[in-house]
């Protein structure tokens, strides 16, 4: 089973990744390729640098970051492939883990609809 | 630790935990009690104690750790109750051979070892040639991807009793014939992998083309060889053909969605919506094909095949195919690692790139070929030539032949309308002669 595993961050806090952190994501990183889970992942650039087009009533708007309202935004993403929910989930929590006491991040696990489910 | 959860769900949370750890445990546990049963044993009591614990308590930060650590104090203690008994046994005068078994002090050394490394060995010995292909496969399932007896048992259509004895029997043998815990070195290595990738491909092809039943796949197969070879890639980077298999299942799998129609019967490879394959895959199969090619040397059977896979994936239509090119690949294929199938394969891109005429021909030469004699594709390909040269009453007893021989049922669906259809064709043809 394919899920998508999103990190939601607050994004207007002054909380930098230590040098430890990247390391440890790094490795987690690793871990999970070579267990043969990680299909893709990739941080997102702040949403200052972001677009949003909206269709409403027909009609497109192109909105240009940042925008004020956002706090809790998609900071990264990791495509992976699991046996259960609870397997993508335990993955999730590692990845939540390494990042110690300061940080408030959520995890969001999807199951992406695949021709077998 | 996480929240202790009440709920039912905490035992399929530690089967996670299992899933992702248990490779690694039953393997460092090997190196350190020598013996593949004890080992699982081992690692099964380390599960029940985490079982007894983890709904109270929660799931440890460090899970893996913690079963390691439960595991290592069993393993201790057997240890010192044999070291005992081999100290009693030595007073009475009599011989216990302990060479192999680690004194207690050197557990901390042994568990401290790269884990890698012994995941390695535990993949070569669990494919190891002293086994039979069927004992591998179970032994590789059961250690390697964490499968329980029933769920290999329900994968490959045999009573539980048959994998659970496979499985007793494979460890029996292991042991009686003293296989070494280690990763095969020099000219050893190469035979030795090919036995290893030849089980994951096997596992994959189970579950890809299932020989018998009615469900054309099993999915869970394919996606556990998939994961076993990117393993495989991530232990072993420097080894060309590794990669080559990742790539040729990582591009087969892409085609998972479109390789049957709603009725769950099969769509050949030229007629699949090829917007349905998984771009993902596709990328990732080259990805690992580039790896394996990067790594230098001629390819290897498992490139090859990738290399042609890929040459699908690269066609946006059917009609873009390079034929040409496919047909220099099996021919690539057939000198590196010659066998009937793969003539029958290069026939069939040979009539591709230049009609089925001189398809045909290949093929004919293949008809009295013993080792093709049950095999259905033979006489799919031959009534589909047949049938091509609008030689319809022979393609007709070509494609009842296959429809006799094919064990899968929604195969057998298709060769019959097959044969309907060049009866109704011979009946629209004026009669020739």
């Amino acid at each position: 089973m394919r899920y998508m595993m999103m990190l939601r961050i607050e994004e207007n806090t002054d909380m930098v990744p230590s040098e430890q952190l990247m390391e440890d994501m790094g490795k987690l990183i690793e871990e999970m390729t070579k267990a043969g889970v990680l299909l893709d992942t990739g941080g997102l650039r702040p949403t200052a640098e972001g677009t949003r087009i909206k269709l409403s009533g027909g009609k497109l708007t192109v909105i240009d970051g940042p925008f004020t309202e956002a706090k809790e935004v998609i900071g990264g993403y990791a495509m992976i492939e699991t046996k259960s929910k609870e397997e993508a989930l335990e993955w999730a929590s590692r990845f939540l883990r390494i990042h110690g006491d300061g940080w408030e991040i959520v995890s969001e696990i999807r199951q992406i609809e695949g021709p077998n489910d | 630790m996480t929240e202790p959860s009440a709920h039912p769900d905490a035992h399929r949370a530690i089967e996670a935990v299992w899933r992702i750890e248990s490779a690694r445990l039953i393997a460092g546990l090997v190196r350190l009690v020598r013996d593949i049963g004890l080992a699982e044993e081992l690692a099964q009591d380390a599960l029940v104690a985490a079982l007894e614990q983890w709904p109270g308590s929660g799931v440890p930060d460090n899970p893996g750790a913690w079963l390691m650590a439960t595991a290592k104090h069993r393993a201790i203690d057997l240890l010192r109750r044999k070291e005992r008994l081999a100290r009693r046994i030595d007073v009475l005068g009599h011989e216990l051979e302990t060479a192999g078994h680690g004194a207690p002090a050197d557990v901390e050394a042994v568990l401290d070892g790269d884990i890698e490394d012994d995941l390695l060995r535990l993949v070569f010995t669990a494919c190891h040639p002293v086994l039979s292909t069927e004992a591998r496969v179970a032994l590789t399932l059961r250690l390697l991807g964490g499968l329980r007896t029933e769920e290999i048992a329900r994968a490959f259509l045999v009573p539980e009793s048959t994998v659970a004895q496979r499985i007793v029997r494979a460890k029996k043998t292991l042991a009686e014939a003293r296989v070494p815990y280690e990763v095969p070195a020099g000219p050893e290595l190469a035979d030795r992998l090919s036995s290893v990738l030849e089980v994951i491909y096997l596992v994959f092809n189970e579950g890809y083309a299932a020989t018998a039943g009615d469900d054309l796949m099993r999915p869970a197969l394919c996606a556990e060889a998939l994961r076993l070879g990117r393993v495989l890639a991530g232990l072993m980077p420097k080894e060309p053909e590794v990669h080559g298999l990742v790539a040729l299942m990582e591009i087969q799998t892409s085609r998972s969605a479109a390789r049957t129609g709603p009725e769950g019967e099969p769509v050949l490879l030229l007629d699949q919506d090829r917007s349905r394959w998984d771009l993902l895959l596709i990328r990732r199969g080259f990805a690992a094909l580039e790896r394996a090619a990067v790594l230098g040397g001629p390819p290897g059977p498992y490139a090859l095949q990738a290399a042609i896979a890929a040459s699908h994936a690269r066609a946006r239509t059917p009609e873009e195919t390079d034929w040409r090119a496919i047909a220099g690949l099996y021919e690539q294929l057939a000198a590196r690692a010659p066998s009937p199938v793969v003539e029958l394969n290069r026939a069939v891109a040979l009539a591709m790139a230049y009609g089925p005429a001189t398809g045909l021909e290949l093929v004919d030469t293949l008809t009295s070929e013993p080792s093709l004699a049950g095999y259905h594709l033979l006489p799919t390909v031959r009534g589909d030539l047949l049938a091509r040269l609008g030689r319809y009453e022979e393609a007709g007893q070509e494609f009842t032949r296959a429809a006799a021989l094919t064990r899968n049922a929604r195969e057998r669906t298709l060769l019959e309308q097959r044969v309907a259809d060049c009866a109704r064709r011979r009946a629209g043809t004026a009669p020739t002669g």
